[in-house]
């Protein structure tokens, strides 16, 4: 009577593409490499990242306002959302601010930096919901990173929007992203606004807060536009409340206007519970959330 | 599910025919406390005699053996600029799991919820939960003991065996296949009528040796509404955002990821270590924004999880009333005193 019990072995085997309910892909890392580093401001650089295996590249394929977990080897790992087209299948590009331990390190990397990235993970921007509407893209400091990407989707299909609003605040002019691409979102009929809390010496745009701008936009729409207009909106939590607030009580519905989380995570695929808000995983149920669930959520905002 | 009855001195024969060739985890003494108190854990063993089947509670969890406390996720071989990523689930073997009682039992079905979903399964654990065979134990609620409240003082599935002491035979219920391999070479019999009362019997009297409680009627409600309750406030001042209650819960699976490089350079890890969110960083972001930077929004949330989200998301509580968070808590807070006291009871 031998009673040695079947082991059962699910060894690691490596599936290359990401599904959720595969075993292995749990911890499958994407090896890409940093193709070029281009500082943006003092303390945020836009990094192109490539998939390094070319079939690999082909099948990664990501949606507005989803992130990725960026890993360098012995450094670490941290979530980022992507700043880049969904339609650009050779390069992701990601705009990260220099602040702690993984980002010191990517901010010295060369060329040719051997990085791992897993996702993509999380919800997204609905496009395709909003097409036919007017678009409000509305961007508090940092919160242009991941706004780069539904921008990038509103350019590429900019025939499927009406009216299309970019308006982004930022403390001060040396700390705007993206300067380089602003006269092109222009010739694309983005309605560009930008305000700075505090102007130099060279600043002729407006200053103050951005919901002074949003405030005067809004304002000279009539009711058929705002029943018909979107809005997405990135930045920190204190700015988004009152510009939501703005939006809501000028008759946006709030399941028309998106927000995008960011919290702390350590594994992106709801284990870690670091990034739960109450006890939501930011990770699965968002980082895109409505204002409605967002307001549901306690102590998101 | 299969009932048998086994006169008690087939206990030994279980456990050597399982021992023989699997290897055992099971409740033994490991110390006594100032007081005296037998203090037991979950450790391997190879002989019946160091069995403690009647022990009370452990302090230290099954957990480690399934979850745990740190484990690699991966090893890295660096070379020049390049590197390669090595995954091991670590685990080599089945585990024969002797006398875990209902609650553990119940929170490992809670767990594998989370981790054993569909939704991005972890193979870590999956590996290791695959390869457990569990033998139940019933037992004798202590003070600290509101499983009942909670649901969880029966377990329904998740086991291969359990064990329920009758007076002077065991009630055994047979739930898996390999079980049932194991024990028809076990001098076992068909339950009579006269041993389904007595079960029914240990049962009752059982039920009447619980003391605490939580009264979990509308409790997601209740927890919503009380969201800005000025309690939180005064448990939060109490706690002192240590995590031992998440060290002792065998629900809590949060966890943090550290990577480190060897000495040598050559190698480095990615290293998963459970935490708790009672610790002040577990929120904060790069950049050092903290999201919950109060000992009392951080005590609050993990109410909120264990009984509010939860229970949104799964119907059921991520608390299995084992009690041991209260008992290990340098504080004083327990489970039923923070519930009564948001549900504005007294004291």
């Amino acid at each position: 009577m031998d009673h040695r019990l079947a082991f059962h072995n699910v060894t690691p085997h490596h599936h290359k593409y990401h599904r959720k309910a595969d075993l292995d892909s749990f911890e499958f890392t994407y090896k890409a490499e940093i193709t070029s580093v281009y500082r943006l401001t003092e303390h945020e650089n836009l990094y192109r990242i490539r998939i390094m295996d070319s079939e690999d590249r082909r099948h990664f394929s990501f949606r507005p306002g989803q992130f990725i977990m960026l890993e360098i080897p012995g450094v670490g790992e941290a979530p980022f959302s992507i700043s880049s087209s969904p339609s650009n299948h050779e390069d992701i590009e990601l705009c990260i601010r220099t602040a702690g331990n993984l980002t010191g390190v990517l901010s010295r990397a060369q060329r040719g930096m051997r990085v791992g990235i897993r996702g993509p993970f999380g919800t997204s921007f609905p496009m395709e919901h909003m097409h036919g509407g007017n678009i409000l893209l509305i961007a508090g400091g940092l919160g242009l990173a991941p706004l780069r990407s539904p921008i990038a989707h509103v350019q590429e299909h900019r025939s499927q929007f009406d009216h299309v609003d970019i308006i982004y605040g930022a403390r001060e002019p040396a700390q705007l992203l993206f300067k380089f691409q602003y006269e092109m979102w222009k010739k694309d009929d983005i309605n560009l606004h930008v305000i700075v809390e505090k102007p130099d010496p060279a600043w002729t745009g407006d200053v103050g807060l951005i919901t002074k701008v949003l405030e005067s936009i809004i304002k000279g729409r009539d009711s058929t536009f705002i029943d018909n207009t979107y809005a997405i909106v990135c930045g920190p939590p204190v700015m988004f409340k009152f510009v939501c607030a703005m939006l809501a009580e000028r008759g946006i519905p709030m399941q028309k206007m998106f927000v995008s989380l960011e919290r702390r995570m350590h594994c992106g695929m709801g284990k870690c519970c670091r990034c739960n808000v109450g006890s939501t995983y930011t990770c699965l149920s968002g980082p895109v959330f409505d204002y409605w669930s967002v307001l549901n959520l306690k102590e998101a905002i | 599910m299969l009932f048998r009855i086994a006169e008690k001195t087939e206990l030994k024969a279980l456990f050597d025919m399982l021992a023989e060739k699997n290897t055992v985890v099971g409740p033994v003494q490991t110390d006594t406390d100032r007081k005296g108190k037998p203090l037991f854990a979950f450790e391997q063993i190879t002989d019946q005699g160091k069995l403690r089947l009647d022990y009370t509670t452990t302090r230290l969890l099954a957990k480690r053996y399934f979850l745990p406390f740190r484990e690699d996720l991966a090893t890295f071989t660096v070379n020049g600029g390049d590197w390669t990523k090595d995954i091991d689930y670590h685990i080599d073997r089945p585990y024969v799991f002797f006398g875990l009682h209902a609650c553990d039992i119940n929170a490992l079905n809670k767990l594998d919820k989370v981790l054993m979903g569909n939704v991005y399964p972890m193979p870590y654990y999956v590996a290791k939960r695959m390869n457990m065979f569990i033998i139940g134990i019933d037992c004798r609620p202590q003070p600290f003991c509101f499983c009942r409240s909670m649901g969880a003082d029966t377990v329904l599935h998740g086991f291969d065996l359990f064990l329920t002491d009758i007076g002077d035979k065991y009630f055994i219920e047979v739930l898996s296949a390999g079980a049932y391999g194991i024990i028809k070479d076990l001098r076992t019999e068909t339950p009579k009528e006269s041993d389904h009362l007595q079960y029914m019997r240990t049962v009752a009297e059982k039920n009447k040796l619980f003391t605490a409680r939580v009264d979990t009627t509308d409790l997601t409600k209740i927890l919503d509404m009380e969201f800005q309750s000025p309690v939180w406030k005064q448990w939060g001042d109490k706690c002192l955002g240590c995590g031992t209650c998440a060290n002792v819960c065998p629900t809590c699976y949060c966890y943090g990821v550290e990577e480190t490089v060897d000495v040598g350079l050559q190698k480095a890890r990615k290293t998963k270590s459970l935490y708790s969110c009672n610790i002040v960083d577990f929120a904060e972001v790069a950049g050092g924004h903290n999201f919950r930077p109060e000992r009392s929004s951080r005590l609050k949330y993990r109410y909120y999880h264990k009984h509010r989200g939860f229970v949104e998301a799964y119907e059921e509580s991520l608390c299995v009333g084992c009690g041991r968070c209260g008992e290990a808590c340098l504080a004083g807070i327990t489970v039923p005193e923070v519930i009564a006291s948001v549900r504005g009871e007294e004291q």
